[in-house]
């Protein structure tokens, strides 16, 4: 049986967790460890914290949240942000994360994967693939990769991009449309399905949830494995619990929260 | 003492952490003689096959498990931890594993996506086994319907031995009892409450587990 993983992404800066809209325009939302536990009582089946972090300075204070969020919460959580080498992947992994997120550092450099996937496996490596519709010209829609939080194009096509990754080691995909992402409208499906398809591992799918429905399509016209959301849950206009019925009321087979 | 074998393997911290949230006297151990005189052993593990029996075989953990196994000390492997305690599997054909349950580990049906990374059901399969009087079961006071959390690609074969299974491209087997030798496919550690219940019934299996 498939099921589909519902997972809150908390976006963390310097030990405190803040939601980006179109990554810009931050504003706090409170304790990463507190807001992991409320979502783990709510149902969560799986979170993702993101550290933003700009300053080195301040990459020990995400292993600290790591290891107090190992502490008291007892679902898998990812942590992304910052990871460039299978060091930075130890210590997130060994402070008590499941899975390690990459996202920039695998695509400067692109034999991080397959040296996490053969340190930890496969299933502890999850990348995150920022995508950005090409301006639109009546031909079938391409995707372009983006780093550096959405700031710069690489001229990497998301579909080939995805499925390298996949011949690499990754154990997941995290794929965030940058077009919706922080607009509410929904996931963009299209690029949701055309990666779900091609990849043969689980499909996280980010980025311009703004209702229980969009959850819905993610999973269906998605073909998504998994939904990710941030703010629709951080402003406390839905529960996770909320959000579960939704997608069972759909016909979907989730964990009940 | 229950002791957590760490052999440089994954995330370790999340199996001691949740053996201790349910009053387990749960110690990293990375010597095998610390953990020759535990009171439990859990062997998690999480990568390939291959890598995992290796790096249990370098740090002398192989002749511990076989030794704790056959004493009848209570043992939870989880995941590959689990799996290595078949006699091999399909991941790494060239790789024996300890042979302490019979059968072999095998991919995932084709035509599902792998890793099966998700929460699934348990489907009992208790009438199957037969139950010591007074014993504890893996399952035990377990609310239904179990949903559990797992990430593989493999799973051991599903034999006399399995006590639970799941639905995955087929039936796919989750857990296998023997006496005090319990497996795990899923991660309990990463279970939520249904997990640590199935860790609680492990500490509770374990004279002298809780400090």
């Amino acid at each position: 049986m498939r099921s589909i993983r519902v997972i809150p992404c908390l976006d963390v800066d310097a030990g405190r967790v803040v939601k980006g809209v179109q990554f810009t325009d931050l504003f706090d939302a409170g304790d990463p460890v507190e807001l992991a536990a409320r979502y783990d009582a709510q149902g969560a089946d799986e979170l993702v914290f993101l550290d933003i972090t700009a300053s080195s300075d301040h990459r020990s204070t995400m292993v600290e949240v790591v290891s107090r969020t190992a502490d008291v919460v007892f679902i898998p959580f990812t942590v992304g942000g910052g990871v460039r080498s299978v060091e930075d992947a130890r210590r997130l992994l060994r402070a008590g994360a499941d899975k390690v997120g990459v996202n920039t550092a695998a695509v400067e450099r692109p034999g991080l994967v397959g040296e996490l996937a053969a340190e930890f496996g496969s299933q502890c490596v999850v990348v995150a693939i920022d995508a950005r519709r090409t301006p639109a010209t009546g031909a079938p829609p391409t995707w372009e990769v983006f780093t550096h939080g959405g700031r710069t194009p690489t001229g990497l096509d998301v579909l080939a991009w995805s499925e390298q990754c996949v011949e690499q080691g990754a154990g997941e995909i995290l794929l965030t449309s940058m077009d919706r992402d922080g607009t509410r409208d929904g996931f963009d499906l299209a690029l949701t399905r055309q990666v779900s398809d091609r990849c043969p591992v689980p499909l996280i799918a980010s980025g311009g949830v703004g209702t229980l429905d969009h959850l819905v399509e993610g999973a269906i016209e998605g073909a998504a494995d998994a939904v990710l959301a941030a703010s629709i849950f951080h402003l406390g206009e839905f529960t996770v619990a909320e959000a579960k019925a939704r997608l069972t009321q759909a016909g979907l087979a989730v964990r009940p929260a | 003492m229950i002791a957590v074998l760490d052999y440089g393997i994954g995330n370790l911290r999340s199996a001691e952490k949740a053996l201790q949230r349910v009053g387990g006297d749960a110690v990293l151990v990375t010597d095998p003689d610390r953990a020759a005189g535990a009171d439990g052993v859990v062997l998690p593990g999480v990568g390939a096959f291959g890598c995992c029996a290796r790096a249990l075989a370098d740090r002398g953990f192989d002749t511990l498990v076989r030794d704790v196994v056959g004493r009848g000390v209570p043992f939870l492997g989880i995941c590959v931890g689990f799996q290595l305690l078949y006699e091999g599997s399909d991941e790494d054909p060239g790789v024996d594993g300890l042979g302490i349950f019979t059968g072999r580990v095998r991919s995932l049906a084709a035509g599902v996506k792998r890793p099966q990374m998700q929460w699934n059901v348990l489907r009992r399969r208790a009438a199957d086994r037969v139950a010591t009087p007074g014993s504890i079961s893996l399952l035990d006071d377990v609310p239904e319907p179990a949903w559990v959390y797992f990430v593989h690609s493999f799973a051991p074969e599903v034999t006399s031995e399995t006590s639970s299974t799941c639905e995955y491209g087929g039936e796919v087997a989750a857990s296998a009892e023997r006496g005090s030798l319990w497996g795990t496919q899923f991660h309990p550690e990463k279970s939520g409450t249904t997990g640590l219940r199935i860790l609680q019934n492990f500490v509770a299996s374990v004279p002298g587990g809780a400090p």
